[in-house]
């Protein structure tokens, strides 16, 4: 007990022979969510990355649920920490229907009980069961990414990597899945740490916030700040008032 | 300029795509009647409103179809013109800017060149003018060093820096009309900001009528006069942007709600009953 | 319910229903291109003439009759007979069985091969992907036919070697193909995905890499089997393939090539079936790739 959820210490990483992030410090407590936010190029998805194990190049400390990361993926890690991607349409193989998707996690880690298990998720991402067997250019781009939510839902992590969830659907499509994702959370006590340029999404989903720029945390805050938009930093300043803070 | 004549006048514009199944129609019967001013299309994708930016200029490729009982341009007919004086129009006084820079520019040309071949394609100037005309309309999109940047390739510039770059090569042949689709979707919201002041700034200079094309609801509030909004290639409803958040519709009032807020307190977003107006 | 709706159906209810839903719309497809149908008859003929070939030939292919030597194409024998009296048309029916037998072979040997090689490289990337294309450039940079004519004359004439030759030359073509087409997607999000889920790398190259190689794959050997035939009957002309008195069609033209002035119909017959089944399967080719092309996958 008392372990922090997502640990990050000194974190630097690299791609080849640049240095995309550095000297990240963090911690997300389990069953917070917890938000990166930043523009393009600032390094927020290179850190969620390196969490997962698909950025191998860094140095430095990440723990999640208090065991150290290696800097690959491995099928223990796979069951405590999933991710979701921010494309719909890239994130599912073209050529497997939804149900094949959903069964691989299982097949790999040799888990019984699949139809079950697979009913049981599709209908906790709100997915009618009728799609169960289309492919994904059967479905839209909603609908995907509820599949993609599901597919990392099925070996029950506790921790759960967002990156950009959303951005790539419509605005009416983008508050289902952020209801959905708040409801999962609060029904599987899961933790989330989302990657995100939307501030407004910040204030729905998140407790707390960290702000990067060109490669480093310049703020952490608490999302409740983004209702009287309080910021000690410059950036979070101008991202904050960039972000249409007046609007409506 | 008199207010009476419009500049843009579109009746009941239909475009359809053929499918196995039969034609499918993307635009139903779209009236529209546009002066010097800014109007904004909203909706979501699939709602129909790129087919209507595209189907204006008659950009719409096969196998796709368009019809329209009238669509008159400044007082001329486009559907009767030869392929060749549209491509004539384009450009020359219908613009538009896409979404994506990157595919927009050519990229083993400089920029000065490709700015300079837009003008060059509509006005006979000597060299030294198009030249001058260039860095001119460089400066005017806020590019700090235009001669240096003339000489750059596409991939040499950010993304904010390439959709600035693609207003000058619209703007360049001062058009009557600018039709900006999405024009900022794939910016930082820093940048947005910016290229949609300046895309602001200049057609109210010149005096240009805009239809910007965008998913967002209150981004197209900030920049027009009237709002369009459209859901299943029909519009829902038309209204003066200032008046936006008193939208009767049940869809528009939908999209609004289904916005995450700044100051967000709700527990839960509510969600578009799609039911409601026998929508898809 | 019939079969056809629940081919279309919307909501499959099993896999076998969605995958055999996929198919029949690409067969349909397949059917709407005039030229792939044309190909698909002519290569099931030619599978049909090879089943058959007992029943459809009127005589042995073998059989001499040196009464009936270089008789010109009459209603008896269709297409003639050769310089032994052995009746052309059965020949060249019996013939479908070589090339059929070369062409499968072919396929099933250097396919697989150039797929899991290609696949591989381009998965891995880095030093696996760098001495496995060098290897394939070695291969690809040499002529096909010499390869396969250098192979022959080590291992001895005769099919079988001619089958190894052609599809040790084939497969480096293979390779840079799926090389390439696993590069599109190996930094995409699904494989990514799936890595996260911890399946292990071989899992993903068999499970994940190689069912997106293979539609492009299936076009590019359909449309190589032309090359393949043709390869096959140089090898068969020079002596090197098949020997006599098998029917080979590119023996057969051989063997002709003596009487070409005189009795055109020996070398000629046999000719016209090897143009007619490579552009059978050229034709097929282009119609598989519009429909299995990626680019159009998508729609439907």
């Amino acid at each position: 007990m008392g372990n922090p959820a997502i640990l990050l210490k000194d974190l630097d990483i690299s791609y080849g022979s640049t240095k995309v992030v550095r000297d990240v410090n963090l911690s997300v407590a389990e069953g917070e969510s917890f938000a990166l936010v930043g523009e393009s190029g600032s390094g927020k998805s290179t850190v969620l990355k390196a969490i997962a194990g698909l950025a191998p190049d860094w140095t430095g400390q990440i723990s999640v649920l208090g065991q150290p990361r290696g800097h690959g993926p491995d099928s223990g890690f796979a069951k405590t920490c999933q991710m979701v991607f921010q494309d719909p349409y890239g994130s599912l193989h073209p050529r497997k229907v939804v149900d094949a998707v959903l069964r691989e996690p299982l097949k790999v880690h040799g888990l019984g009980n699949r139809d079950a298990r697979i009913a049981e998720v599709l209908n906790a991402v709100g997915l009618d069961q009728r799609f169960r067997f289309r492919f994904p250019h059967q479905l839209s781009g909603g609908q995907r990414q509820r599949v993609a939510i599901a597919r990392a839902l099925m070996l029950e992590p506790k921790v759960m990597l967002l990156d950009e969830p959303t951005s790539a659907l419509d605005v009416s499509v983008q508050a289902e899945i952020l209801n959905l994702l708040k409801r999962l959370r609060a029904e599987q006590g899961l933790t989330y740490l989302m990657v995100t340029h939307n501030l407004p999404v910040v204030s729905f989903m998140c407790d707390r916030m960290a702000v990067m720029n060109k490669g480093e945390i310049v703020e952490i805050a608490d999302a409740k700040q983004l209702h009287s938009g309080d910021f000690s930093h410059d950036y979070t300043r101008e991202l904050y008032a960039a972000s249409g803070a007046e609007a409506v | 300029m008199t207010a009476t004549k419009p500049l843009l006048d579109v009746e009941n514009l239909r475009v359809s795509f053929p499918t196995p199944t039969g034609p499918v129609e993307v635009v139903k019967g779209l009236n529209l009647s546009l002066g010097r001013e800014r109007l904004g299309i909203v909706g979501e994708s699939g709602s129909g409103k790129s087919m209507t930016g595209r189907a204006i200029l008659r950009l719409i490729r096969k196998p796709g179809k368009m019809t329209a009982d009238r669509l008159a341009f400044d007082g001329v007919e486009l559907q009767g013109l030869s392929e060749r004086k549209m491509r004539d129009l384009r450009g020359a006084r219908i613009s538009m800017i896409m979404q994506d820079p990157k595919f927009s520019l050519n990229p083993v040309m400089t920029i000065g060149y490709q700015i300079a071949e837009a003008l060059k394609a509509h006005e006979n100037l000597s060299r030294r003018d198009v030249q001058a005309r260039v860095i001119e309309m460089l400066q005017a999109v806020r590019i700090n060093d235009p001669e240096q940047v003339a000489q750059m390739y596409p991939h040499q510039v950010s993304g904010g820096m390439g959709q600035r770059i693609m207003i000058a090569m619209m703007l360049i042949p001062r058009p009557d009309l600018l039709i900006a689709d999405e024009p900022t979707s794939a910016l930082d919201v820093s940048v947005q900001g910016q290229v949609l002041d300046l895309i602001d700034e200049l057609v109210r200079e010149k005096g240009m009528g805009l239809i910007l094309i965008s998913h967002d609801l209150n981004l197209v509030a900030r920049y027009c006069d009237r709002i369009m909004v459209m859901h299943a290639g029909q519009v829902v409803e038309t209204c003066a942007a200032k008046d936006l958040h008193k939208a009767q519709h049940p869809y528009t009032r939908g999209l609004l709600a289904a916005v995450p807020q700044m100051k967000e307190t709700r527990e839960v977003l509510p969600v578009l009953d799609r039911s409601q107006w026998g929508g898809t | 319910m019939t079969t056809i709706d629940w081919l279309l159906a919307d909501s499959p209810t099993s896999r076998l229903q969605a995958n055999a839903g996929r198919a029949y719309r690409m067969l349909r497809a397949l059917m709407r291109n005039p030229l792939a149908v044309i190909g698909g008859i002519i290569i099931l003929t030619l599978i049909f003439a090879a089943a058959f070939a007992p029943w459809i030939a009127p005589e042995s292919p073998l059989g001499q009759n040196l009464e009936a030597r270089l008789l010109p194409p009459s209603a008896e024998h269709w297409m003639g007979t050769d310089e032994l009296g052995r009746d052309i048309f059965s020949r060249v029916v019996y013939g479908a069985r070589i090339t059929l037998v070369i062409v499968a072979l072919v396929a099933l040997i250097s396919a697989p091969l150039g797929l899991i090689i290609g696949a591989v490289s381009g998965y891995f990337g880095g030093w696996t992907d760098k001495v496995l294309m060098g290897l394939t450039d070695v291969f690809l940079s040499m002529p096909k036919l010499i390869l396969a004519l250098a192979f022959v004359a080590a291992l001895g004439p005769g099919i079988e070697n001619a089958i190894i030759a052609i599809a040790i030359t084939a497969w480096p073509a293979y390779a840079r193909i799926a090389r390439a087409e696993t590069l599109t997607f190996r930094n995409s999000e699904f494989i990514a995905a799936t890595r996260l889920l911890g399946a292990s790398h071989s899992r993903i190259i068999v499970q994940h890499v190689l069912p997106l190689c293979t539609s492009s794959m299936i076009i590019r050997v359909t449309l190589d089997m032309a090359g393949i035939i043709l390869t096959a009957a140089g090898l068969g002309f020079l002596g090197l393939g098949a020997q006599p008195p098998l029917p080979e069609w590119g023996a057969m033209i051989s063997r002709g090539r003596t009487f070409i002035l005189d009795q055109w119909w020996v070398a000629t017959m046999p000719g016209f079936a090897i143009i007619l089944v490579s552009l059978g399967f050229c034709f097929l080719g282009d119609g598989l790739r519009d429909v299995l092309d990626p680019k159009q996958g998508g729609k439907s």
